[in-house]
């Protein structure tokens, strides 16, 4: 891999009269330790769009993702700096209650985990913590949450099972109707489909693809083919740097900073 | 040697070894239950110990070992899940969290007599309990708490860090997530460890000789009002256990059948600990199948 000038990048300004931008970062830095994992990302993300977030791996693109709805807050030696605008909210700001701001941002992760419960407990566990009591609007809740996940019509008979018994993809599937059962804004997905097989893959991309009409969806994917089927934007991320951020089919065809470039034409990553 | 040579001979030997072990246990258990079963009756479970005459039993001892042991559990176990919980879940990685780590570990390498001996000092005699059933369960406490803890952290660290990045990313705080994901899934180590636990407490001598005494009076099971002095509930009383009972009629027993009630006796605390470990795998499975529905 060659050395790439930091310098050489792109993004395209996103007009905020015609496009509605449900989140964006600004300046942001992720620090673990004495090591900077980003540096600089200002990026903004349309509403009810998919964004893809590509680069090789260690590229931060993860790290990133994993900012916006400060789960790197668990970390101990992790620190982030710069702003991340919700609803003109910084929410990166110290008097948040990331807890409930975790309610309007989801996040599915790399890997399915479901808890260890059944796929009914799955869903509403979290929407009962948070105080929906009515059994009737827990059981539509169910349905039509799996349904948005195209998994109802596999486990309609057995919601009262474990979640574990299901199969890799359809855990997976179900993390995702967990995860739109709390109605979040904006859905983080890392990497949603990189511990599945190909069928399953297409499943949860078709997915996706649907529940883009409702939900804003920010998508971290180590597959380019996978970003160019189903997102609306892309954004290149090389060595903790975003280099590129345009239209997905500008990325792919003519990409306008060389590394982006050399990325998706597959010479290094 | 080739590899395949090898891996032969490192099998053999390691058959031989787990045999040598299984076969030193059962000889010990066939030993035991041989000479203990035929002395073992109704009368003897649930006799009163005779000091000079034959034909005593066990009654009072066997009593007091499970109350003891009930008592004992009762304290450590909500202290060693708050103390799990806390070293797991919130501690951070800092000095005081090493210091803390550490004195667990060296507190659950105690010899337990001098586990013993310090509860005789601080509860016996300092804080006024005599010789009690009270004193007997802080010093099982002391005893038996730091592995308890050591259990309840390796059971809750044992579950997958994204059972907890799920619970977050719902908006759930750590703390319903610990109680309502973690916790749950933790369960079946943690009450298998409880029931193992409970069995090395069942079958502890030294710690109890200077704490809960060696002196078991008759009770009257017919009152179970705890402040009456004979009542099989009174926390104040003398109690001398099922182990400690064995000890004393071996060092310093002067009935005519010691060898037959000291016989019988340690068949019954081995068929008990022999029973915890049986249930604390039955239990342990079917709370993990209750809990996860697999």
């Amino acid at each position: 891999m060659q050395n790439y000038s930091f310098d050489d990048t792109y993004f395209l300004p996103l007009d905020p009269k015609k496009h509605e931008i449900a989140i964006s970062t600004d300046d942001l830095n992720v620090y673990y330790g004495d090591n900077q994992a980003i540096f600089d990302a200002s990026l903004q993300f349309e509403r009810f769009k998919i964004t893809a977030l590509i680069g090789a791996s260690g590229s931060g693109k993860s790290t990133y993702l994993r900012s916006l709805n400060r789960m790197n807050d668990n970390i101990a030696s992790a620190k982030v700096t710069g702003k991340i605008m919700y609803r003109d909210l910084d929410i990166n700001g110290s008097g948040i209650d990331t807890y409930e701001m975790r309610k309007h941002i989801g996040m599915v992760f790399q890997r399915p985990n479901p808890f260890s419960k059944s796929i009914y407990d799955n869903i509403t566990f979290a929407p009962k913590r948070h105080g929906l009591k009515d059994k009737a609007k827990l059981d539509e809740m169910v349905e039509t949450t799996l349904k948005e996940a195209a998994l109802w019509d596999q486990v309609k008979d057995d919601l009262h099972q474990s979640a574990l018994a299901l199969s890799g993809g359809q855990q997976q599937r179900l993390c995702i109707a967990r995860a739109i059962a709390m109605k979040p804004d904006i859905l983080l997905l890392d990497e949603p489909a990189s511990a599945l097989d190909p069928i399953s893959t297409s499943t949860v991309e078709e997915t996706l693809i649907r529940l883009r009409e409702h939900y804003t969806i920010i998508i971290v994917t180590h597959n380019m083919q996978q970003a160019a089927r189903i997102s609306d934007y892309t954004a290149f991320f090389h060595l903790g740097h975003v280099l590129e951020f345009n239209t997905t089919k500008e990325i792919f065809t003519t990409p306008k900073v060389k590394a982006t470039d050399d990325y998706v034409s597959g010479h290094f990553g | 040697m080739n590899a395949k040579r090898s891996d032969k001979i490192a099998t053999g030997v390691l058959y031989a070894m787990s045999g040598i072990i299984v076969l030193i246990l059962a000889l010990l258990l066939f030993y035991i239950l041989a000479n203990g079963l035929p002395h073992i009756s109704w009368h003897f479970l649930t006799a009163p110990a005779q000091s000079f005459e034959k034909g005593g039993g066990i009654g009072v001892q066997l009593f007091n070992s499970f109350y003891l042991l009930i008592l004992s559990m009762v304290i450590s176990t909500p202290i060693s899940i708050w103390a799990g919980i806390y070293l797991s879940e919130y501690a951070k990685p800092n000095r005081l969290t090493n210091i803390i780590r550490t004195s667990i570990e060296i507190l659950s390498s105690l010899p337990s007599v001098v586990v013993g001996l310090f509860g005789f000092l601080v509860f016996a005699v300092q804080a006024g309990f005599g010789f009690s059933i009270l004193s007997g369960a802080l010093a099982l406490t002391v005893f038996n708490l730091p592995l308890l803890t050591r259990n309840v952290e390796d059971s809750l660290r044992s579950v997958a860090f994204t059972q907890r990045e799920a619970g977050l990313a719902l908006g759930l705080s750590r703390w319903e997530t610990v109680i309502h994901v973690i916790l749950p899934e933790a369960l079946p180590g943690i009450i298998t460890g409880m029931i193992l636990s409970a069995g090395r407490v069942f079958g502890e001598a030294a710690a109890l000789i200077y704490t809960a005494g060696q002196s078991a009076p008759t009770l009257d099971f017919t009152n179970w009002n705890p402040f009456y002095i004979a009542s099989p509930l009174n926390p104040m009383r003398p109690a001398e256990t099922l182990a400690v009972h064995i000890w004393k009629i071996n060092s310093e027993g002067i009935i005519p059948d010691a060898a037959a009630v000291s016989a019988g006796a340690s068949a019954v605390l081995i068929i008990a600990v022999l029973l915890f470990n049986i249930l604390a795998r039955l239990i342990g499975n079917k709370v993990y199948k209750r809990l996860t529905g697999v």
